[in-house]
């Protein structure tokens, strides 16, 4: 099936469904604190690239937690999501699928929920992506989405990480920018810096977010009308991260004069 | 189903229960859709407006207005209460000081209001109530959490304070409520969460 054969418009259902049972069909280490589980779902997924969905574990003696995950593959996969997972210091959930969970395991799950970090083609403006650590899940997602479909819409990525081994998606990332001019990627080693690393080396600034805009705005080239101005190369940015690291470039983007509707945020922990 | 090598209860057994399927937090963790406006108080203001005259197209009228000043003079009430994010975690005695609903109504002399509100926001956000939800001291506007101003990423400053529902309820950066006839979503309702909210039923979602 082609990727337009995927369920993915703007009219795919807001409501989530009820509670599912899917099944671990992959579990892959990306990184020392993340892994990547790839669940089989019963039926279609049918989620728009940005969405997360609800696990559930109940423990023998009748005790549930739950928690949500961001999904990181492309919605053109009917019956497969793939979660980015980090394993939190005393999470019990997190702990459970790092330690546990193995190839053929059944989790509980309901999904997809949210709407305002979704992104689909049909928004043909420049994005600015935006991702601290595991942050990158669901802008992973709107990337691959991008790719299968092959939008021609421009995007930007700064992923601000603490060392080398903590990049992840980094070979998928790297191809893309390689193959694709549309494309850019900024990698940021907030931590260690290995010789010869010729990314950035510190946490994202305002003067780095500046190079971000200038890049795109020079490299349109012709490609925008005269009309634009300078500052509003990119219509729309998607930040995920840590409190602090979303709080502080959400609040510069806006300063910069982007409309506020379209600085779209997740944030996680406390 | 049952995850048979799950245990799960790393964290602290709750003193007192929580709703079903929410953790113990004890940091207050952040989630809002977009940045965290910038808002003065010296400009700031909150209204209360009447229903459209018909359906959503304009026609409503304020009904009560008050700044920065007219809310600090307004008696001040003192909320301590547990709050529940959707996002699955409880935070249990937290302390907050405000104006309740009630003594906004009977400053404006409003005596029969219509059975819904829309709060509405700085940024735009948005959330639907039914009015019995945050009258007789279910619902306060609140500018002071655990003896400080009520910081900007919390909803400072000034939020909306309905403990009883799920937190979104609870809109920040709140600047009015708008009667509704009847009930209709607001931002994240229209996304597929619930219409009421209630955790200890956990109505997370559309349906619940």
């Amino acid at each position: 099936m082609g990727p337009e054969g995927a369920g993915t418009g703007p009219e795919a259902t807001a409501t989530p469904g009820a509670w599912q049972v899917a099944t671990v069909e992959s579990v892959h280490t990306e990184s020392p604190r993340v892994k990547l589980f790839r669940l089989k779902l019963p039926g279609r997924g049918n989620f728009q690239a940005g969405q997360y969905y609800d696990i559930r574990l109940s423990a023998p003696d009748g005790y549930q937690a739950q928690r949500s995950y961001s999904i990181s593959s492309s919605p053109e996969e009917p019956d497969v999501i793939e979660l980015t997972i980090e394993l939190i210091t005393d999470g019990e959930v997190s702990s459970y699928f790092h330690e546990v969970v193995e190839k053929g395991e059944k989790i509980e799950l309901r999904g997809p929920i949210g709407g305002h970090f979704t992104w689909t083609p049909n928004y043909t403006e420049p994005v600015l992506l935006v991702a601290g650590g595991s942050g990158i899940a669901p802008l992973m997602s709107i990337l691959r989405h991008r790719r299968t479909v092959g939008a021609a819409s421009r995007m930007l990525l700064m992923f601000s990480v603490r060392t080398e081994s903590d990049i992840l998606f980094r070979r998928d990332l790297e191809q893309m920018a390689s193959e694709d001019t549309n494309f850019e990627l900024v990698i940021t080693l907030t931590r260690a810096v290995p010789e010869g690393w010729a990314g950035e080396t510190r946490r994202i600034d305002p003067q780095m977010i500046d190079a971000a805009f200038d890049m795109v705005s020079r490299e349109a080239g012709g490609a925008f009308d005269g009309a634009k101005e300078p500052d509003r190369t990119f219509g729309r940015a998607y930040i995920c991260g840590g409190t602090g690291f979303v709080e502080s470039i959400a609040s510069y983007l806006l300063e910069t004069g982007m409309d506020y509707n379209e600085i779209r945020t997740e944030r996680f922990g406390p | 189903m049952i995850n048979n090598r799950f245990f799960g209860r790393r964290r602290p057994e709750p003193p007192r229960p929580i709703p079903p399927g929410q953790y113990l937090e004890d940091g207050f963790p952040v989630l809002s859709a977009g940045p965290t406006p910038r808002v003065d108080t010296a400009t700031w203001e909150f209204t209360i407006q009447s229903s459209s005259a018909n359906g959503s197209e304009g026609g409503s009228e304020t009904l009560g207005s008050w700044d920065w000043d007219a809310l600090n003079a307004l008696p001040q009430t003192d909320f301590h209460t547990d709050i529940h994010c959707v996002t699955k975690w409880s935070k249990l005695d937290t302390d907050w000081r405000g104006v309740t609903i009630d003594t906004l109504f009977e400053d404006a002399g409003i005596t029969d209001p219509d059975d819904f509100v829309m709060a509405f926001c700085d940024g735009g956000y948005t959330t639907n109530l039914p009015v019995e939800d945050i009258v007789d001291g279910k619902g306060l506007l609140a500018h002071t959490y655990d003896g400080e101003p009520l910081a900007p990423e919390h909803g400072g400053p000034v939020r909306l304070l309905v403990p009883h529902l799920y937190f979104w309820k609870s809109a920040k950066w709140v600047r009015g409520l708008k009667f509704m006839d009847q009930d209709a979503p607001g931002f994240w309702e229209g996304y597929g969460y619930n219409m009421y909210g209630d955790p200890w039923r956990e109505q997370r979602y559309t349906g619940d």
